[in-house]
């Protein structure tokens, strides 16, 4: 039996989440198929079929996918998922919306947030806010897993896998779409980004962590996250949010400045190859997971480095 | 309208959980437990629509062992007007609790049922998906604004990227992000208000589930510890070890 995984894909591009969803699918055993599901996709057709190890590209195409409403996109898998040992999602805020959806209707229980894929069945994954691995074996037919994507490199190009289509579900008519508000940026995508730039509570403002941060980020290319204070205090955007209910990350550099580090806040980045802190609180539990800590006033600290640069 | 709000009896988030050494789970005996925060919003966010006089009645609803009245009795000082729990000291995994809350909807006939997105301790994400799909219905993951209007919710969502708001037909199912609001404190008289609340309490084989467990839990073990790193006394000294060091820039 074959392994599916239901890409991430916007505006006609595979994004990255995919490509790690192909590397543990990979690990599961069996030949990988990848679904295409949306409106006008083709181009990321074409980019699944070129992914290193992908048999088959499998591509609906229809209004009803358009916006990717979980309604229409699980009933579009579940057409399929019988077929499949395994269905693999990206465990990002589209994937952990359908999978479950998926996994009900077909009566099979299912792994979030896999890490690692221990076994065809048995997997490992995080729980609480990482401060715990459970190494858990699914007993049902199907299994149906969303993938950490932190947890597994990204599938290498070199594929030429033939795409099918597929016929698209009609729209399930009981929800619709009405708008999105996307954070427009110039940086790399907060789960993509090498480096990432993070702001706390302490920045103090919206201006002010714009003020101080952006120029470091600009400097070294880098993607801007933020800790959960920050973010409820209104002074960063909430897809910006760093942690166990927000993104998880793993970059090559991740500097946090006057972030204090709660629990769940580590549980968001403490995978990053390189973490450097700077807090002026010398007990501030950041510093128990910085490779490098710089015990200093951000607003001195952070415009220094920009300069060092 | 009737709205059912689930909530979660789970380790307080301030509690920092140690795996237990005979590596078969986290050590729970004796730690502080509280409602999941998420479905603290959720009960608030039931409250505001109850106020605003878009809801009549919230029911509370917890799965799990006799302790989870206390949660319950926290909905009810929030605000829901009464409670049901549906006791076992069985595990309850995601899919179970979905089959129990899709009974209860087939009993309470709710307009709409809402619940925190994820609960802090599995941390899987799951449970209001996949009661939507049970009870076929639309579903509004990761809420951070509910208005609800003629049949209608229109349900803005934290979503990669950004937000985007949808429109479901009711009843349907809404999970809580953080953003939606912020739960009020909880006062004394309304504590003791709570405690005159009507509380039902059933079984899982009274609403004829089979809960067992779908994914067998084999061990739990400490994550990689990640060594602390070393404090640098200036930011020439941070840049230098950046770039020779661990080169990263």
């Amino acid at each position: 039996m074959a392994v599916l995984v239901i890409a991430e894909h916007e505006h006609g591009t595979l994004k990255g989440a995919t490509l790690n969803t192909v590397t543990a699918a990979l690990a599961c055993g069996g030949d990988v198929h990848v679904l295409i599901a949306g409106h006008n996709a083709g181009g990321a057709a074409q980019a699944a079929a070129r992914i290193g190890g992908v048999t088959k590209v499998l591509h609906a195409d229809g209004e009803s996918l358009a916006e990717q409403l979980a309604e229409n996109v699980a009933a579009q898998v579940l057409g399929i998922a019988r077929s499949y040992s395994h269905l693999l999602f990206p465990a990002t805020a589209h994937g952990k919306n359908v999978a479950p959806r998926v996994a009900a209707l077909l009566d099979v229980g299912q792994v979030s947030d896999a890490t690692k894929v221990v076994s065809a069945d048995t997997f490992e994954r995080p729980i609480y806010a990482g401060n715990a691995i459970a190494t858990v074996q699914s007993v049902d037919p199907i299994k149906v897993i969303t993938v950490r994507t932190t947890g597994f490199d990204a599938a290498a190009q070199g594929g030429s896998a033939p795409v099918e289509s597929v016929a698209a579900v009609a729209d399930s008519g009981l929800s619709s779409f009405v708008g999105r508000e996307v954070t427009k940026s110039d940086r790399p995508e907060l789960t993509a980004a090498k480096i990432i730039v993070s702001g706390g509570r302490a920045m103090g403002s919206s201006d002010k962590f714009n003020e101080v941060l952006t120029p470091l980020a600009d400097k070294l290319g880098a993607a801007l996250g933020a800790s959960r204070a920050a973010v409820d205090a209104g002074y960063a955007p909430n897809d910006w949010q760093v942690g166990q209910t927000g993104k998880i990350v793993a970059p090559q550099l991740y500097i946090a400045c006057g972030i204090s580090g709660a629990i769940q806040h580590l549980a968001g980045m403490k995978d990053s190859k390189v973490i450097v802190a700077i807090n002026k609180d010398p007990e501030a539990p950041i510093f128990s997971v910085a490779d490098y800590g710089l015990e200093a006033d951000l607003f001195a600290a952070v415009p220094e480095l920009v300069k060092a640069l | 309208m009737k709205v059912l709000v689930p909530v979660k009896r789970v380790v307080d988030f301030n509690v920092k959980v140690r795996v237990k050494s005979d590596g078969t789970g986290v050590d729970i005996a004796n730690v502080k437990m509280s409602m999941n925060p998420f479905d603290e919003i959720a009960v608030e966010e039931a409250v505001r629509l109850k106020e605003k006089g878009a809801v009549t009645e919230i029911i509370a609803v917890s799965c799990g062992v006799t302790q989870c009245q206390e949660t319950l009795r926290t909905a009810m000082a929030i605000g829901a007007d009464r409670a049901i729990l549906v006791e076992t000291a069985d595990e309850l995994q995601p899919l179970a609790v979905a089959k129990l809350l899709k009974a209860l909807i087939d009993k309470e006939q709710p307009g709409m049922v809402i619940l925190g997105k994820q609960a802090i301790d599995d941390d899987c994400n799951q449970t209001g998906q996949m009661l939507a799909a049970l009870a076929r219905l639309p579903q509004a993951t990761f809420a951070s604004k509910v208005v609800v209007e003629g049949g209608f919710a229109a349900v803005t969502r934290e979503v990669d990227g950004g937000l985007e708001t949808v429109k479901v037909k009711l009843p349907a199912i809404v999970t809580t992000d953080l953003r939606l609001n912020e739960p009020r404190y909880v006062t004394l008289p309304n504590i003791m208000k709570a405690k005159k609340k009507p509380l039902e309490t059933l079984k899982p084989a009274d609403l004829g589930v089979d809960v067992a467990p779908r994914v067998r839990t084999l061990k739990v073990s400490e994550p990689p510890k990640r060594g602390a790193g070393v404090k640098v006394p200036d930011v020439a000294t941070l840049v230098a070890k950046l770039k020779n060091e661990a080169k990263v820039i």
